[in-house]
Order: C-alpha cells, then structure tokens, then sequence
C-alpha cells in the first residue's frame, strides 16, 4: 500500500543533459556503437585539421623560409594575395575594382536590410546603371585607362562572370519558359530543342564551342574577346538551366489564375508580366538560387580555356618555383572562400522561402 | 466602307491570325540567323583552308592515348581515338555512378538517422561538399592527394594485393582458365529461374494469398550453382597480384591516377546529391503509410520492403537519374587533369590536330546530348510505368 503514496517523477530517462544523451545517442546498443564510431571518427579528422590550419600554422614572415612551423603556411597565401583577388590588373588601377565592390556592397546591403524605403530605385539603379559604370569602371574609357581583359583574373574574374551569367541568364531563361509553354508550335519546338541542346551537353564543351566555333561564325575582322566568348557560352547554359525552373514554376501556377486574368482583359504580355510571373518566380525562387550556386561554382571551369579565374590562379601561384610545394593551402583556402559564398547563397535562400511563405 | 474596315480588322485583331504571323515572323528570324552564321563560318573555313565534312576521321591520328580499353596506337585512325575516349568517359562515368550511389545512400540513410551525432556527420558532409566547385575538388584528390602519395617502393598496402602510390592505384587482376565459361552459362541460367521464380511467386500470391519467399530461394540457387560449377570445374578462377618489379608494379591492374582521383571526386561530389535525394525521397512517404501497415499487422523489415521502399523509390528514382547524368557530364573536366576522356582526346588533341572545330565539337556534344535524351526517354517510361491510376 505504501507504493500507492509514494510521489511519480517524471520520467528522468527524457529530461535534462543525461536524458537528452541517452534519447539522441544511447537509445539501444547499435546506437551507442554508431556513436562510439562517430567520435573516433571525429577525432581522427578534426584535432590534425584544427593543428595543421590554425595551431601550428604559420601566420607571419614574407618568404617560403618563415614556414617553420608543421601546419600550413598561410604566408604563400598573404604574398600571392593581390594575385588571388585581383588577378593582373595594374596596381595603380585597383582602386576601381574596389570601388565597384563598394557600390555593390552598400546597394545589396541596402536592399537586403527589411522596411526600407526607395527600394525599387535602388534595385533600378543595380539592373540598369551599374552594369554601365562597372563596364567603364573595369574595362576602361571616359578617361580612365583601358585595362584589357587578359590582365583580369582571380576572385575578381569569377564574380564578374557568376555576376553577368545570373544577371543576364534569367530574363533569358523567363523568355525560353514562356516561349516553350507557348501555345504557338513553331516558338515552342524551337524553345525546346534550344533549352534541351544546352541543357545535354557538359558545360566544359559549350566553353570549349565558345572559344573555337564562335571565331568561325562572326563576319572577318569581328574579333570577340576571349572573356566574352565565355560570358556568352556560361550565360545560354545557365539560361537554359534556369528556363526549365521558372517553368516549373508556370507549371504549377493553378488554371485559374490564367483565366482570371483573361477574364479581366489582359493580354498575354500584361498576364505574364502581373499575375503569372510575380506569383511562379516567387515559387521557384529557392531553385532559382540553386541554379545560380551552381553557376558560381562552374566558372571555375574556364580555366580549361585558358583564362585565370579564383581557382586558375591559385593553380598557377602554385606552380611558382619561390613557392611550390603549397597546393594544400591554395586548395583549403579557395575551398573555403568558395564555401563561404556558396553557403551564404543557399542560407540567404532558406531564408527567403520562410519570409515568402505566405500559406498557401 | 464601314464593313471593309471591320473586316480588315476582324483579320487583323483574330487570335489565329496573329498566332501565324508571330511564328512566321519568329521563324524567319531564327532561318536568317543560321543563314548568317553559315555563310559567314564557310567564308571563313575557307579562308584557312579547312575543308569541311568528316573524311578527317579515317586519317591516321598520330597520337598516342595514356590509357586505352581497346587496341589504340598513333597508326589508328581519329575515329579510333573517338571510341577511345568515349569508352574511358563510359568507365569512368560507370565506376563513378556505383561509388556515388553507395556513398549517398548511405549518407542519406545516415542524414534521418535518430542518433543525433551521425545525422550531424551525414549533415556536415553534405554541406561541405556540394559547396564547393568540382573541378577544385578533382585538383585537391590529384594534385594535393595523389600525387604527394609514396614511390612505388613506399606504397600504402592493402592485403598485399591493393596497393596505392603516385604511380596510381594497383589491384589484382582475375584471370580466367579453361572451363571458366561454364560457369558463366550456369550462372546465366540460374539468373533466368530466379526471375521465373519471381514471377511465379507473384502470380501466386496473387491468386492464393500465400507468400513464397523467392527472394531467399533465388540468392541461394545463384550462389550454391556458382560454388558448386566453381568447385565442379576445379576452380579455373584465380587472382594475379601486383608485384614490386624495380621500380614500378607488375601484374594486376593499374587504375591510373587521374582516374582515381577523376571518380573520387566525382562519387564524393555527386554523392552529396543523391544523399539530399535519398532523404527527400524516404521523407516523402508520409507517416500514415507506416502505421497503416502497422495496423494491418505487417512486420517491420515487410513495411520497409513492401511499403516505405516502393513509395520512396518512386520518388527517388527520377531525380537520381538525373544526378548520374550530372556524373557522366561533369566526368568531362577530367581535361583539366589530362585522364584522356573523350573532350580531352577528341575534342582536345584531335580538334588540336586537325582543326576541325565543327564536326569534331558536333560529334562530342551529340554523344552528350543522346545520353542525356536516351536517359530522359528512360525516365518517362518509368514515369508512366510507375503511375498510380487516378493520380495527377
């Protein structure tokens, strides 16, 4: 009878550290081995990591001779740095890459910070005028010295392809959806055999196409430049890619809404352009942000045609006799600024479904 | 005048008339577009004296192929250097898929884990890689891992018949002997009963209720056949090891570095992938189906292969083709680190050779192009297939 008063506690096997540790890692026996398993495998990974980046690394000096110490030897990466960032471009001239930086910087951060007003001519200003000023900035003219696009190169060279692929692939790619869900045959197979060409064949032979076909197509003494032969080839690969998102998007659009919008007496373009587009780009936006992580990381690919992206660089600092034998660091560091971009990408991405998800 | 002009407008405003006009002007736009860069590529192929069409692939190549599954030597001809590298982009492409699949499923598998540390490993991996560019991870297995591996003298070993150094990975060869094709056919026809079996059991079961365990049978008649001819026949298969000769391994076969490094990073690469792909996939199946089949009284491995896998793999399966269709493209950038695929054979050094843009870019990209068409003719079958009736 004395069981009958005695006072029930909560089941302490959920609560606290030791219940959490139990539930999540030593719920039955093949648990706590994967368990066990997990951390040996942690502990043979991360202790030589965090030693060889961080503790016994080497962080101060100028020559290949400062690395003393067994980690890795971040001076390879700090000498090279403006090689890395900025490619060849003259020194003298480097304050124009980073003043386009800076503009870039303040107008995202703008349209990024919530209840802001004039957001819309901010965005304007982005689409439309700073294209302008950066191909003047970069390139050269209205008086500033002209810098050719061979010298270009690094972290610079791949933001500005990524940059023009995604700024200039998307109204593509919104014109080959809407062209292939057209009702009219004749655009909607060319639409198709378009997107589907692209899409079929590996970007490496779209780049090598870029660079020895498109010579042969141009008229005599039309003469393109190596880099906007590759900005054309990644800029209709990435069109294609996302042509096939954003109709998926129009896809699933419910048939209402076409009709709708039909009944009120829209036109195609105004349809388009009011009520369908706003609502499907909103729905793809997170395979939107997919398609342009994946165009980011595939300009690392025209380096195979000879021009000096973040990773051709780093590949060629390497082969540098002063500091040969130092492909790890160039490889983690590029690693990581790559990481970095591309994570930051698909987090901004997430965050964005959860403030556009207006429950439907 | 009145009707003339309502007339004219009736013509003008009707929706298919407008539709004609459209197409016909779009078409006429797309024909002067390939008019203009035909007539000015002929301008200019003539200019540099490049004779167009593709008599060039019967020309001796005079190059040789640092790895070749087929007969190659510099007296072959272009064409033999197309098989060449298509066959070494198939390979790779092959031994890539099989490693990227085991690897993400069990990553994927590992991501809806309940132990929470190795959901966080499955996690940490897939983040990490597929954040980062392919071809910077082909460069580190190559250039950081493989070729800072040991002399042969020094290899890492494994069972004295696996070995790995910067010279590439070595593994033994199987050599078969006289009468080894016995087990081949037996192999074959135990291979057609089990799937006799299957289909009988399933008509059984369709018509009686009663379950057969043909899955059991099956892997015991092909495995028991094929120990039983292997012993019948006085084991006619044997193993030949590498061995250290000099300097270098003889024997066995010699994987080379770039091929090791090329489908290390690719199955790691699109591992990641397909492990998002797997998760999605199990997640999909909704909680109901598990204890419906619960409530019916099915015991937990019958759930999982009779009512989880089923739904999940129809919903896999699509977007798991594609990432091998992703694989075979990207197996493309093995041109960067010189395994001799088919861009770097074909479109590299015989483009190089011969300079024959055109046909020879053509004919890469088509074979790329009829994978990837071949791949989603596949798919739409299997969609069809797979339907359920009365969904969307």
């Amino acid at each position: 009878m004395s069981t009958a008063n005695k006072e029930i506690g909560p089941p302490v096997i959920e609560l606290g550290a030791m219940g959490w540790l139990r539930k999540n890692l030593f719920s039955n026996w093949y648990n706590s081995l994967l368990t066990i398993f997990g951390l040996y495998l942690l502990y043979v990974l991360i202790p030589p990591l965090v030693n060889w980046i961080f503790l016994d690394a080497n962080f101060t000096g100028s020559t290949r001779d400062d690395c003393t110490n067994e980690g890795a030897c971040w001076i390879f990466i700090q000498q090279n740095i403006k090689l890395i960032f900025y490619g060849l471009y003259p020194t003298e001239e480097l304050w124009r890459i980073n003043i386009v930086y800076l503009i870039l910087l303040i107008s995202g951060a703008y349209l990024l910070i919530p209840n802001l007003k004039y957001k819309g001519w901010v965005g304007a200003f982005l689409l439309i005028i700073f294209p302008i000023i950066c191909v003047v900035m970069l390139s050269g003219g209205l008086g500033l010295e002209a810098v050719e696009t061979r010298l270009w190169g690094g972290l610079f060279l791949t933001l500005v392809i990524a940059g023009v692929g995604i700024v200039l692939s998307l109204p593509i790619g919104v014109m080959l959806a809407l062209g292939r869900r057209s009702k009219l045959p004749v655009v909607s197979i060319l639409c198709t055999i378009f997107i589907e060409i692209w899409r079929g064949v590996p970007l490496i032979t779209v780049l090598f196409m870029a660079s020895n076909m498109f010579p042969l197509f141009m008229p005599e003494g039309v003469n393109f430049d190596k880099l906007i032969r590759a900005l054309i080839g990644v800029m209709f690969f990435s069109a294609a890619y996302l042509a096939e998102v954003v109709r998926g998007g129009l896809q699933a659009m419910p048939k209402g809404q076409y009709e709708a919008s039909q009944a009120v007496g829209l036109t195609y373009w105004r349809m388009m352009a009011l009520v369908i587009l706003p609502q499907s780009l909103k729905m793809v936006i997170p395979a939107i942000i997919g398609s342009f992580i994946a165009i980011f990381k595939d300009t690392t690919l025209v380096l195979v045609i000879g021009l000096f992206d973040f990773l051709g660089i780093i590949q060629f600092v390497g082969t540098n006799p002063d500091w040969l034998g130092f492909s790890h660091e160039g490889y983690v560091f590029a690693a990581a600024v790559f990481w970095v971009f591309c994570y930051a990408m698909s987090w901004y991405s997430q965050r964005l479904e959860k403030k556009l998800d207006t429950g439907r | 005048m009145e009707t003339d002009k309502s007339k004219i407008g009736s013509f003008i405003f009707n929706r298919s008339v407008q539709g004609v006009f459209y197409q016909l002007i779009t078409l006429g736009l797309v024909a002067l577009g390939i008019y203009y860069i035909v007539t000015n590529t002929a301008r200019n192929m003539l200019e540099r004296g490049l004779a167009s069409g593709f008599h060039f692939l019967g020309v001796e190549s005079q190059f040789d192929i640092g790895m070749t599954l087929i007969e190659y030597s510099p007296t072959s001809t272009y064409f033999d250097s197309f098989i060449v590298g298509l066959l070494n982009t198939l390979l790779v492409a092959g031994i890539g898929i099989l490693f990227a699949t085991i690897i993400g499923f069990t990553v994927g598998i590992m991501r809806l884990s309940s132990n929470w540390l190795i959901a966080k490993i499955a996690e940490a991996y897939v983040e990490i890689l597929r954040n980062i560019p392919l071809l910077l991870q082909i460069f580190f297995w190559y250039f950081a891992v493989l070729r800072a591996l040991p002399k042969p003298k020094q290899s890492l070993e494994l069972y004295d018949s696996f070995f790995l150094n910067n010279r590439g990975l070595f593994i033994p060869d199987t050599v078969f002997g006289e009468g080894s094709s016995i087990i081949f056919y037996m192999l074959w026809l135990t291979i057609i009963i089990s799937i006799g079996i299957f289909i009988w059991a399933k008509r059984r079961q369709n018509r009686t209720g009663e379950r057969f365990p043909a899955f059991y049978v099956s892997t015991a008649l092909i495995l028991g056949t094929f120990f039983i001819s292997l012993a019948a026949t006085g084991f006619p298969v044997s193993f030949e090891y590498p061995e250290l000769k000099g300097f270098n391994f003889k024997g066995g076969v010699k994987l080379i570095p770039e091929l090791v490094a090329l489908t290390f990073a690719l199955a790691m690469y699109t591992a990641s992938f397909i492990a998002e792909v797997v998760r999605g996939g199990i997640m999909a199946v909704s909680k109901g189906q598990t204890e419906a089949a619960k409530s019916v009284g099915l015991k937990q491995n019958l759930i999982l292969r009779l009512i989880i896998i089923p739904q999940a793999l129809r919903v896999i399966v699509p977007p798991l083709t594609n990432q091998y269709l992703n694989l075979t493209k990207n197996s493309s950038l093995a041109a960067a680190i010189a395994y001799p695929d088919l861009v770097l054979v074909f479109a590299g050094t015989a483009l190089m050779q011969t300079g024959q843009a055109i046909e020879i870019i053509g004919m890469v990209m088509g074979v790329y192009l009829f994978l990837s068409l071949f791949t989603s003719l596949i798919m739409n079958l299997f969609n069809r297939f797979m339907k359920v009736d009365g969904e969307r």
